[in-house]
């Protein structure tokens, strides 16, 4: 059953130009910067050889590109969920689904699913992006796992956060302004000082659990922060769902 | 064999408003039931709250002997339910959409072509398979809606107002389906139709204000009036005058209504006419149509 609303949701999304042109501009702009890290690369390069550095291309190319995709993922993400279940209200279609011999668990693994089908395509494409430099250097292997791993949890936390907020309005717009809102703020919450007290901040940051990954780091911690994210956001959208049925 | 439909005490709020106050009601196989009330009186929502829709604030449902509070994907798996507007993906294909329908319902992958080619035949869709729902008239789309409803050969069918918004040609054919349908599964079906409620259904329901004014057939005897049809136009001032009358009304210059008092019997009238000369066609008990009968509980009449 989840994978015949998920089959639904990937077919709706494809037919619909948003998923492609969300993608194409997602693609467009992570490999523009790909290419000014080479750049700028190249030009570095013949001063870290003579400092005899040990920064290399995964430091200097990966990292960067990796940090700045998330920003811009955050920003087109949003977008692409805002629809998932606003539409299904809107229409009137979420009475097919409640009728149905469906769970309303199955039907939000099967929203949630249809979106982790759509971004692995993306994180398959980028992880191209930096393969391709296999032709003509060697690379960190393991770093650019790691780092592929952490932009995939990342992508898989602000779908989760995105359903969440679809299930809470009509409004495709207002799902898309609260996502965006809370996504920012948490990646912008460590930036309010760092002194012992601001812990929590730093914890709750999607930043700071972020980063780790770029630089080889697979830490439990991190994981189980983004595993916390997501299973929160997929469980209070199955309660918001039950409570609209509910009616309150 | 269970109820198909079996509700008890079912209540809904919304906020202060109670939409349906404590109604309580049977489906059985095989069985048409119409269901009426004027706009508001909570028919939606009753049906929605059968199909799932809704959780209702008290009260149980069982769909087919299942709790649909306790085991919703049982009790919904035997249910088909068309809402007032048909829950359509416009972007979709036809074809697209019910096979959708049809793996959602828990139909096997190697009979979904069946089953969608069987909803299309019987919904009159055939040519439009392959036709985007958006671009389909109105008509259409409420078909579309419907074989939503069956295709998965349901045995309870809830149909909310089919035929709104169809021109008469649909309308006949919708209700040609509908008595098909009727055959196999019970049906429970909205509408403001009051011929279209005479004509498909066996049993009704009115609901009023929330709450369930009249249960029973769609017409029932009155056994304390009788209508009279003489043969030419005379002079009947005597009608008035016979023995047991209690009021004469004149439908057209040959038939009368005449009530009765309690211990009247009807060939003591017809003997009584002949005798004063008037030519006696036809004498029978009057029914109380559909029309009346919802006046009456709607408008808050006294039932006789």
């Amino acid at each position: 059953m989840i994978r015949v609303v998920a089959g639904r949701e990937l077919r709706a999304l494809f037919l619909s130009p948003l998923a492609w042109s969300l993608l194409g501009v997602a693609m467009l702009i992570l490999a523009w910067l790909f290419l000014v890290q080479i750049e700028s690369f190249m030009q570095l390069q013949p001063k870290l050889v003579a400092g005899a550095s040990e920064l290399g291309v995964t430091d200097l190319i990966i990292a960067p590109l990796f940090d700045s995709g998330a920003m811009i993922l955050l920003l087109l993400t949003p977008l692409l969920t805002m629809r998932l279940l606003c539409d299904e209200y809107r229409s009137g279609t979420i009475r097919l689904l409640f009728s149905s011999p469906v769970t309303s668990t199955q039907i939000v693994l099967g929203k949630y699913l249809a979106m982790l089908g759509v971004f692995s395509l993306l994180l398959l494409l980028t992880a191209l992006m930096p393969l391709s430099l296999l032709l003509g250097g060697t690379l960190d292997i393991g770093r650019l796992i790691a780092a592929l791993l952490g932009l995939g949890l990342l992508l898989a936390g602000y779908s989760a956060i995105g359903l969440l907020f679809s299930s809470l309005t009509e409004q495709p717009a207002v799902a898309a302004i609260g996502t965006y809102g809370l996504l920012l703020f948490l990646w912008i919450v460590n930036l309010s000082g760092s002194d012992d007290r601001s812990g929590l901040f730093e914890w709750l940051s999607l930043s700071s659990h972020y980063r780790p990954f770029l630089d080889g780091l697979v830490r439990s911690g991190d994981l189980a922060y983004f595993l916390l994210l997501i299973i929160g956001s997929l469980l209070m959208t199955i309660h918001r769902l039950e409570s609209r049925r509910r009616g309150d | 064999m269970a109820a198909l439909i079996h509700i008890e005490n079912l209540s809904r709020h919304y906020g202060d408003h109670c939409a349906v106050a404590g109604i309580g009601f049977d489906l059985q196989p095989g069985e048409v039931l119409g269901f009426l009330g004027p706009n508001g009186a909570g028919k939606s929502t009753t049906m929605q709250i059968i199909s799932g829709v809704l959780a209702p604030s008290s009260g149980s449902v069982q769909l087919n002997g299942f709790d649909l509070q306790e085991q919703p994907v049982k009790a919904k798996r035997g249910l088909g339910y068309l809402p007032e507007v048909p829950p359509l993906y416009l972007e979709m294909r036809v074809d697209e959409y019910l096979r959708y329908c049809a793996r959602l319902h828990r139909v096997g992958a190697p009979e979904t072509d069946r089953a969608v080619a069987q909803a299309k035949e019987r919904c009159g869709l055939n040519p439009m398979g392959s036709r985007v729902i958006r671009n389909l008239s109105k008509g259409y789309q409420q078909r579309v809606g419907i074989a939503q409803a069956i295709i998965h050969s349901p045995r309870t069918i809830i149909l909310d107002e089919p035929t709104s918004g169809l021109d008469p040609n649909q309308v006949r054919e919708i209700r040609q389906l509908i008595r098909g349908l009727a055959e196999e599964c019970g049906i429970l079906l909205s509408t403001h139709m009051l011929p279209e409620v005479q004509s498909l259904c066996d049993r009704v329901l009115i609901l009023h204000r929330g709450r369930l004014v009249y249960a029973g057939p769609v017409s029932r005897q009155q056994r304390n009036r009788v209508l009279v049809t003489l043969a030419e136009d005379a002079d009947t001032g005597y009608l008035a005058t016979l023995p047991d009358v209690l009021r004469v009304e004149a439908l057209n210059p040959l038939q009368y209504c005449l009530t009765l008092n309690e211990t009247h019997r009807p060939g003591d009238i017809a003997e009584a006419i002949v005798r004063r000369g008037g030519r006696l066609c036809e004498l029978r008990t009057d029914q109380d149509d559909l029309e009346r009968i919802f006046t009456q509980v709607t408008l808050g009449e006294q039932i006789q």
